[in-house]
C-alpha cells in the first residue's frame, strides 16, 4: 500500500534537492536544499515502517532531532563566516584554498 | 476520495513545492516553497499511518528548524538583488547529476510489499504478503491499542534509550556550539 | 693477527723464524707513518722525535730483511714461502688472501728498498732539518716504505697492485710536497694521472688473467700459464702488453714518462728514493716476478725491450742539454730504467735486477750528491739575498774545493755509471748489452737495441762528465759573496753518501761474472725463481772472443765519452744562468726536451678537457641529468601538484558538487 509511490516521490525530492544544492550560490538557500534531502529520507523510512515494523518511525524521530540541531550549528556557522566576508555566497568564502 | 488520489495530489504539490524551492530567486519566497513542501510530507505521513511524525513535522521542521532559517536570513539581511544561480556550465552538470541520480534511485524504488515478500522467501502466496512481516502488522494495530505517542514511545524508551539519551547530549553540544559561534566576542 | 702458513705447490718447509715475521717490516713503517703523521697535526715541532721514529722504523725494517735474507741463505727455498695474513676478498671462487711471498727475488728488493731508505731517511734529517713541514715529510716517507714493501712482497697480483697504488700515491704527496707553489702541485697531479693511465692496463691484465687462469696468485700463475695459454698466443700477448702498460707509466718509459722530470719539484731526498731507486724500479720488478708470462710472449719481450733501448737513448739525449742538475739526473734515470726494461725484454731477467741494484746505489748516490750541491747553493743565496736558480749548473762551478767530499763521491757515482770498470755499473751495464748482443743472433732486430744501448751509453758518459764539469770543475760562476758561504755538507748528509760510495764501489761483487773470476752470485741466488722462464726463453750470451771485443767496446766508448764530455763543456766559457744566451736549432729542440710536454698536451690534453667541459659538463651534466633528472622531475612532481591543487580551489560548491559526484559514483557501484 503506497510503498512503492512513497519510494518515487522520496527519489524524485532528493534529486530535486541534489540539483538545488548544486544550482544555488547561497549558503542560507544550500542549507535548505539539504533540509530537503534530509525530508525526504524521512519519507523513505516513514514509507518502510509500514512493513518493517515502528523502528522505521523511532529513527525519523532521531532524523530530526539531529536535523533540528544541525541546523542550527550550521546557521551560526554562516553567521561567523559573514561577519568575515559580510556575504553569504559562497563564490566568496574560499579560504580553504589550497 | 481514495488515499490513492489524495496521495498523488499531496505527491504533485511536494514536488511543484520543491522545484520552486530551488529556483526561485528571492529568498524568502524559497524559505516559504520549502515549508510548503513539508506540509505536504506531513499530509502524507498521516496517510502512510504515522500520525505523530506528521505532527511533529509540523512542530519541529516547519515550525522551529524553518523559523529559524528565516530569523537568519531576516538578520542577514541578504535576499536582495542578483541572481545567485551557478553559471551554465554548472547547470549543465547539475542535470546529468540529477538525472543520473534519479535514474538510479528509479531501478531501486521499483518496490512492493509483494516483491519484499519474495525476496523475504515467504512460501506461495498464502494470505497476504502482509503477513510474512510481523513488526509491520504490529505497526498498523499498535496505534489503536496504545494510542498514537504510546506506539512510538514504547520502542524509543525501551529498545533505542541508548541513543535518545545521546541525543539529548547532542543538543546541548549544538546548543553551547550555535552559542559561542554566533557570539561576536569570546 | 694469526699467521698461518700455507703451503706453495711444491712442498717447502714451513717457514719458521725470521720469514714469519716479514709483515713486520710493512707495519713498522705503517706505524712510523702514524706516528709522524700524529706528531705532524699535533706538535710538528717535536722534530727529535720525529727523526727517531721516522729512522729508527726504517732501520729495524732493515734489521727483518737482513734477518729474511740470513734464513734464507742458510735454506734457500725451491718455491716461494708464503705468509698469509688474512682472508681479503672472498667473492665466490674468487678468494684473495692478503699474503706476502718471501723468495730470492723478493728479498733482493727487500733489502734495497729498506737499505737505501734508511740511508736516504738519514741523510733527510740534515737535509729537511729546517724545513717547517718535517713531521709531515717524514710521514709520507715511512708511509711510502710501507706500500713499497708491500708492493714487493705481494704475494699475488691484487696484493702487488695495493702497493702500487699506493706508492703513487705517496709520489704525489710528497712530489707536492711544497704545494703553496702551484707548480709543484701541478707537477704531482701530472704524476698522478699518468700513473693512473698506466694502472688501468694492469687492472685490464688482471681481468685477462682472472678470465683464462683463473688465479691472480703469482705462483699459480707461473705454473697454470704454460698449460692453459698458448704460447705467442692472443691471451698470453695481451696479458703482457697491459702489464707493460702498467710499467711504462710507474716506470717512465715512453709514452708515460713525461711526469718524471716535472717530479723534480720535490725534496731532492724524495727524488733520491722515489724516482731514482726504488718506484720507479717498481715496474721492473713486475716483469721479473711475472718472468713466465714474457717468457712465452716474444712479441711482448720484443716490444719491451725495444721501448726500453728507444727510451735509453732519446732520455740521454735530453739529457745532453739540461742545465737544471736534477733535471739532468731525472732524464739519466729515464734512461737506466730502459737499459733494464731492455734486460727483462731480452730474457736476462738477472741482469735486469743487478742493474736495478747498482742502479740504486750510485743514482741514489748522485741524487744525495746533487742535493747536498744545492743546500749548499740555497745557503749561499739566502745568505746573500739572491734569488738566483740554486739547481742550475751554470751558476755553479768550481765547486770541488769547497765540497770535497761530495765531488769525490759523486765523481766515483759518474765513473759507475758511465761504466768504467770495477765499479757496479760497469758489470751490470755490459752484461745487458751482451745479452742483447747475443740474443740478435736469432732475432736481427736486437741488433739494432744494442745499438741504441751503445749509442746511449756514450751519451750517458757525456752528458754526467758535463753535469760533474759544469758543477765542481773549473771556475766558479758564483759571487764572491756567495762563494764564502759555500761549505760542505755536515756529517749527517755526507754519512750516508759515504755508503752508499762504498756499495758503488763494491756493487760489481754482486754478480761478478766469469770472466773476472766472480761465480756470478746474484744468478745463482736468483736461479730457483726464474727457471721456468729460463727454460722458455733460454738466453744466448756471447762467449770468447765476442764477449772480450764487446767488454773493450763498451769500455772504449765510456772513456771517450767522458773525455768528451770533460773537454768539450770546459772548453767555452759558461755563463751565469741570467746572463746565458738561449739555444738555438737543435740544442733548443733537446732542451724542450723535443716539445714532447707541448705535443702531448695538444694532441691529449686540450681535446680532452674540451670534451668533458663541452659534451660531458654542459651536455650531459647539466643539460641532460639535471635538466631532464634533477629538475624535470622536480617540474613534473610541481606539474602534478598544480594540477591537482585546482582540486583545492576553496569554493564550497566546488567541493559539494565533486562530493555529490562521488556520492552518485558509489550508489551505481551498489546498485549491482
Amino acid at each position: 500500500m503506497l510503498l512503492g509511490p512513497s519510494l518515487l516521490l522520496s527519489a524524485l525530492l532528493f534529486t530535486i534537492g541534489v540539483a538545488g544544492v548544486m544550482l544555488r550560490r547561497n549558503a542560507i538557500v544550500l542549507f535548505m536544499c539539504v533540509e530537503l534531502m534530509l525530508n525526504a529520507v524521512n519519507l523513505t523510512f516513514v514509507a518502510f515502517s509500514q512493513v518493517l515494523g515502528l523502528g522505521g518511525q523511532v529513527i525519523v524521530f532521531f532524523v530530526m532531532t539531529v536535523a533540528a540541531a544541525e541546523a542550527a550549528v550550521g546557521l551560526a556557522i554562516i553567521l561567523a563566516v559573514f561577519r568575515h566576508t559580510r556575504s553569504v555566497d559562497l563564490k566568496n568564502i574560499n579560504l580553504l584554498q589550497g | 476520495m481514495s488515499a490513492e488520489v489524495v496521495f498523488y495530489l499531496l505527491a504533485g504539490f511536494a514536488v511543484v513545492s520543491a522545484l520552486l524551492c530551488i529556483t526561485q530567486r528571492n529568498i524568502i519566497a524559497s524559505a516559504m516553497w520549502l515549508v510548503s513542501t513539508m506540509f505536504s510530507l506531513s499530509g502524507i505521513y498521516v496517510l502512510l499511518n504515522a500520525q505523530f511524525i506528521a505532527a511533529i513535522q509540523v512542530l519541529v521542521y516547519a515550525g522551529a528548524v524553518m523559523v529559524l532559517f528565516l530569523f537568519v536570513i531576516m538578520l542577514l539581511n541578504v535576499g536582495r538583488g542578483g541572481t545567485d544561480l551557478r553559471g551554465a556550465p554548472v547547470r549543465l552538470v547539475a542535470m546529468l547529476v540529477g538525472g543520473a541520480l534519479l535514474a538510479q534511485l528509479f531501478l531501486l524504488g521499483r518496490v512492493t510489499p509483494g516483491g519484499m515478500a519474495v525476496l523475504r522467501g515467504a512460501a506461495g502466496g498464502a494470505g497476504s504478503p502482509m503477513a510474512s512481516f510481523p513488526a509491520g502488522q504490529l505497526a498498523l494495530t499498535a496505534p489503536a491499542s496504545q494510542g498514537v505517542v504510546g506506539a512510538i514511545a514504547e520502542p524509543l524508551f525501551r529498545q533505542y534509550l541508548v541513543p535518545f539519551e545521546l541525543t539529548s547530549i547532542l543538543l546541548l553540544a549544538a546548543a553551547v556550539g550555535a552559542v559561542v559561534l554566533a557570539k561576536r566576542k569570546l | 693477527m694469526t699467521l698461518s702458513l700455507i703451503q706453495a705447490a711444491a712442498p717447502a718447509p714451513a717457514p719458521a723464524g725470521a720469514v714469519g715475521w716479514v709483515w713486520l717490516a710493512v707495519a713498522l713503517p705503517l706505524a712510523g707513518f702514524l706516528v709522524n703523521g700524529w706528531l705532524a697535526l699535533k706538535r710538528p715541532g717535536a722534530k727529535t722525535a720525529v727523526s727517531a721514529v721516522g729512522a729508527g722504523v726504517l732501520l729495524a725494517a732493515f734489521a727483518v730483511a737482513a734477518a729474511v735474507f740470513v734464513q734464507l741463505r742458510a735454506v734457500p727455498p725451491e718455491s716461494p714461502l708464503i705468509v698469509s695474513l688474512w682472508r681479503w676478498i672472498p667473492s665466490g671462487s674468487l678468494d684473495i688472501r692478503f699474503a706476502f711471498q718471501v723468495d730470492q727475488l723478493s728479498t733482493v728488493m727487500l733489502l734495497v728498498v729498506t737499505g737505501v731508505g734508511s740511508l736516504i731517511h738519514l741523510f733527510s734529517i740534515g737535509y729537511m732539518r729546517s724545513d717547517p713541514g718535517y713531521a709531515r715529510y717524514f710521514s709520507y716517507l715511512n708511509l711510502f716504505v710501507a706500500f713499497m714493501l708491500v708492493l714487493v712482497l705481494g704475494a699475488s697480483l691484487p696484493v702487488l697492485f695495493v702497493g702500487w697504488e699506493g706508492v703513487g700515491l705517496c709520489s704525489y704527496l710528497l712530489i707536492g710536497f711544497w704545494f703553496q707553489d702551484q707548480a709543484n702541485a701541478d707537477a704531482g697531479k701530472k704524476a698522478f694521472l699518468m700513473n693512473r693511465i698506466g694502472d688501468f692496463g694492469v687492472l685490464i691484465a688482471m681481468f685477462i688473467l682472472w678470465w683464462t687462469l683463473r688465479s691472480l696468485d703469482f705462483v699459480t700463475i707461473a705454473e697454470r700459464a704454460p698449460v692453459r695459454l698458448a704460447a705467442g698466443g692472443a691471451g698470453i700477448t695481451a696479458i703482457t702488453l697491459f702489464l707493460f702498460l702498467g710499467c711504462t707509466g710507474k716506470s717512465a718509459q715512453i709514452p708515460l714518462y713525461t711526469w718524471l722530470p716535472d717530479a723534480m719539484a720535490g725534496p731532492t731526498p724524495v727524488s733520491a728514493l722515489i724516482h731514482a731507486a726504488t718506484m720507479v724500479t717498481a715496474g721492473v720488478y713486475l716483469v721479473a716476478r711475472t718472468s713466465t708470462l714474457f717468457a712465452m710472449a716474444p712479441v711482448s719481450s720484443a716490444i719491451v725491450a725495444g721501448v726500453g733501448a728507444f727510451t735509453a737513448l732519446y732520455a740521454a739525449s735530453i739529457g745532453l742539454r739540461q742545465y737544471d742538475i736534477k733535471k739532468v739526473l731525472a732524464y739519466s734515470t729515464v734512461s737506466q730504467l730502459g737499459y733494464m726494461f731492455l734486460a727483462v725484454g731480452t730474457g736476462a731477467y738477472v741482469a735486469g735486477v743487478f742493474h736495478l741494484v747498482t742502479h740504486a746505489f750510485f743514482k741514489a748516490l748522485l741524487f744525495l750528491g746533487a742535493g747536498s750541491v744545492i743546500h749548499a747553493m740555497h745557503h749561499a743565496y739566502h745568505a746573500t739575498h739572491s734569488h738566483e736558480d740554486a739547481q742550475d749548473m751554470r751558476n755553479m762551478g768550481g765547486l770541488r774545493r769547497a765540497m770535497p767530499w761530495t765531488f769525490v763521491l759523486m765523481l766515483i757515482a759518474t765513473l759507475a755509471i758511465a761504466g768504467i770498470p770495477p765499479f757496479a755499473g760497469f758489470f751490470s751495464k755490459d752484461e745487458i748489452l751482451a745479452a742483447a748482443f747475443g740474443r740478435g743472433a736469432s732475432q736481427p732486430v736486437w741488433y739494432l737495441y744494442w745499438a741504441m744501448g751503445v749509442l746511449a751509453a756514450l751519451m750517458t758518459a757525456f752528458y754526467m762528465m758535463r753535469l760533474m764539469a759544469m758543477t765542481f770543475l773549473g771556475e766558479s760562476r758564483l759571487g764572491a759573496a756567495e762563494r764564502e758561504h759555500v761549505h760542505e755538507a755536515p756529517w749527517s748528509m755526507t754519512g750516508p753518501l759515504l755508503v752508499l760510495g762504498g756499495l758503488t764501489v763494491a756493487g760489481g761483487l754482486l754478480n761478478l761474472p766469469a770472466f773476472a773470476g766472480g761465480h756470478e752470485p746474484l744468478e745463482r741466488w736468483l736461479e730457483p725463481v726464474l727457471a721456468r722462464a729460463n727454460e722458455i726463453m733460454p738466453l744466448a750470451m756471447p762467449h770468447g772472443q765476442t764477449e772480450w771485443l764487446l767488454i773493450g767496446g763498451a769500455v772504449a766508448i765510456a772513456v771517450v765519452g767522458l773525455l768528451l764530455g770533460w773537454r768539450l763543456t770546459l772548453a767555452r766559457t759558461i755563463l751565469p744562468a741570467r746572463e746565458a744566451p738561449p739555444d738555438t736549432g737543435f740544442s733548443l729542440v733537446l732542451f724542450r726536451k723535443y716539445y714532447i710536454d707541448e705535443i702531448y698536451n695538444g694532441l691529449i690534453v686540450r681535446p680532452l678537457v674540451a670534451i668533458s667541459r663541452y659534451v660531458l659538463w654542459k651536455g650531459v651534466d647539466q643539460g641532460l641529468i639535471d635538466g631532464l633528472g634533477a629538475n624535470g622531475s622536480a617540474g613534473l612532481a610541481r606539474g602534478l601538484g598544480w594540477v591537482g591543487s585546482r582540486l583545492q580551489s576553496g569554493q564550497l560548491g566546488f567541493y559539494v558538487v565533486v562530493f555529490l559526484l562521488g556520492a552518485v559514483w558509489l550508489l551505481r557501484a551498489m546498485a549491482r
